[in-house]
């Protein structure tokens, strides 16, 4: 229980570090974006709209003690905001229009690199020296090297374009209705393919190096050898006794991964057009709308933080160690 | 006492030693000779880029999306630009800001790290925190903040990718310093009243010398392959030629849907290259300096050459 407050306390603190900086941002920056962005927009603005925008951006007279304090009393209760490029969509409105393309592409790509790569990781493991084990980490470490957005424009360029085989952009057909029918979810399945496919060839390698390595450790141990001794079935051995043990890092490494994805799924996302967090922020960027872009910030670093949070307290079940402390 | 004192000459040997038979492990290791054979053919190209290539490569030279040919051996972009001339230039600043980078975190790393170890305590506690809340926060839409906030220009890029960058250094070499702070020698210095800089820089960063190249090759190959991403997104400085602005302009002028896959092939193809070769050299040096690595691999070859 110690170990989850401490835990909870350091993702608090971690989330005012993100909200600090992205007050003072605005605030602190040579030049000035607001002046930019009012340049922008100002014909469409009702005057109490910019004055919000405006004590939004620092751009305010106050002391910078009480803006802040109004900035933080605004971002908990999540008043963020009107958005300039959908103007006037409030901000909380258009992220949560878009989160959950992220979630289906990032989560989709995490759990298949991640059960994939372990799988591999443990064959990899076991047959040290065989052919996954001496061929694939190469050859992975290699794809690995390419630029996320590059495999991303390769795979749109050889699989959409020239072979034709799934679609190039969106999340789904333009003028398809969202609904639960069967035609609806296979075209977003079919438009799921090449996103995901390059965020889990890229990431894949980490995840069989990581459990590759810790699997050898445990593959010396003595249960393991015990169990052999008692005459268990080598794959019963594999995945109860020597997997099982040394999954505990690949645990650690699924939050810290969603970081990463969240990040990948950036790039992929601006490749690809799909309508997510991350092609929203790069517009966001472009249009100089700077509350959308603080909005996205601040709900990409809540769902790595919160999910970080939720591995830990998974951890604390699975390792006793932890408890015990 | 007497063993602390008679332990000092032998460690203040030892990392001489190490050193020579590091860079001999270093030349006679095919993987770092690989890896820094690639590097010197790009680091040339990029010296000698003004004199292959006297023009501005964003020069038009010639009709729009041309194939490869004997006149543009890597054809032309959709605004008639030479694609090699484009590449060899991109080089230039894709290295340096990859190297600036590279060495800016690293640096901010060691201080940090070193910092931390050597203190302890609250310092330690507070450094700490910072650090596991740099690595926490997502690196990419952080970059994209920072960068949309300043104003552009490779300046900014540089500083941007530092900011984001320096921690995972700083919590490698935090670990290893820590280790060392335990060790005699370092407790010997203490009590002989030596300042704390020099205790830091001149006899515990010695040691962990092969960590430190480590990092800054990681580093190195974050900078490089972030630059690419931060300028494939135009959050770069879109007037200057390097690799990823001319992934950028690839994409933005539609070089996927017309086919002209030579124009975005060579400048990803150097990304994956100089990051490929960089992590091979990471890997020599792992493999150099850790003898477990070294004992795994001789052990192997008398167990099979006993089996033969």
């Amino acid at each position: 229980m110690r170990f989850i407050l401490r835990r909870l306390g350091f993702y608090l603190l971690a989330f005012w570090a993100s909200i600090t900086l992205n007050f003072l941002l605005p605030r602190f920056m040579p030049g000035d974006p607001v002046s930019r962005m009012f340049a922008r927009s100002q014909d469409r603005m009702q005057p109490e709209q910019l004055e919000a925008l405006r004590k939004l951006l620092g751009v305010d007279d106050r002391p910078i003690w009480e803006q802040y304090a109004g900035y933080l009393q605004n971002i908990l209760t999540g008043q963020m905001g009107v958005s300039i490029t959908r103007f006037p969509t409030p901000v909380t409105e258009v992220i949560s229009s878009q989160i959950g393309w992220t979630l289906l592409l990032g989560g989709t790509a995490l759990v298949i690199a991640a059960v994939v790569g372990n799988l591999l990781g443990i064959l990899a493991a076991w047959r040290r020296g065989g052919a996954i084990d001496s061929a694939l980490p190469p050859v992975l470490v290699f794809i690995g090297s390419f630029p996320y957005f590059w495999l991303a424009m390769g795979a749109l360029y050889l699989f959409g374009v020239v072979l034709g085989w799934f679609p190039i952009r969106h999340a789904f057909t333009d003028g398809l209705e969202p609904a639960f029918t069967t035609e609806f979810i296979g075209d977003v399945a079919a438009h799921l393919v090449l996103p995901a496919l390059t965020i889990v060839l890229v990431s894949i390698g980490g995840w069989m190096l990581g459990m590759r390595n810790t699997m050898i450790a445990t593959n010396s141990e003595d249960y393991i050898t015990m169990a052999e001794a008692k005459g268990l079935r080598p794959g019963r051995i594999m995945l109860r006794y020597a997997a099982r043990n040394a999954m505990l890092p690949s645990v650690t490494s699924f939050g810290m991964g969603l970081g990463f994805v969240v990040g990948g799924a950036l790039l992929t996302e601006v490749v690809f057009a799909y309508p997510g967090v991350g092609y929203q922020l790069l517009n966001a960027v472009q249009g100089l709308d700077y509350p959308l872009m603080q909005g996205l910030f601040l709900t990409i670093t809540a769902a790595v933080l919160l999910a970080n949070f939720l591995v830990d307290i998974l951890y604390v079940r699975l390792d006793p160690r932890v408890r015990s402390n | 006492m007497t063993s602390v004192i008679l332990q000092q000459p032998t460690e203040t040997k030892a990392p001489r030693k190490t050193n020579r038979g590091f860079i001999h492990g270093l030349i006679t290791n095919k993987k770092a000779m690989t890896g820094m054979a690639i590097m010197l053919v790009f680091i040339v190209l990029a010296l000698a880029a003004p004199v292959l290539f006297p023009d501005d490569p964003s020069r038009i030279t010639g009709m729009a999306s041309l194939e490869p040919d004997s006149e543009h051996w890597l054809g032309t972009t959709a605004k008639g630009q030479d694609v090699l001339a484009l590449t060899i230039h991109g080089a230039r600043s894709s290295l340096l800001v990859g190297l600036t980078v590279g060495f800016a975190s690293t640096f901010i790393g060691i201080l940090v790290g070193l910092t931390s170890a050597y203190f302890g305590k609250f310092i330690d506690e507070a450094l700490s925190l910072l650090t596991n809340v740099f690595l926490l926060l997502p690196g990419l839409p952080l970059l994209v903040i920072l960068a949309a906030f300043l104003p552009p220009g490779l300046g900014t890029v540089i500083l941007v990718l530092t900011v984001t960058g320096w921690a995972g250094s700083a919590r490698v070499l935090r670990a290893q310093a820590l280790s060392i702070r335990s060790k005699d020698f370092v407790a010997a210095s203490v009590v002989s009243g030596e300042r704390a800089g020099r205790i830091m820089f001149r006899e515990i960063l010695p040691n962990m010398a092969s960590i430190v190249m480590g990092t800054l090759l990681a580093c190195v190959i974050y900078g490089i392959g972030a630059q690419a991403g931060l300028e494939f997104l135009g959050l770069g400085d879109v007037s200057t030629v390097s690799w990823g602005n001319n992934l950028f302009w690839a994409g933005n002028e539609g070089a996927l849907l017309t086919g002209s896959w030579w124009v975005f092939i060579p400048s990803g193809l150097c990304i994956a290259l100089v990051a490929f070769a960089l992590a091979l050299i990471n890997y020599a040096v792992d493999e150099v300096t850790n003898p477990r690595l070294r004992k795994i691999h001789k052990a192997a070859t008398t167990e099979r050459s006993a089996a033969q």
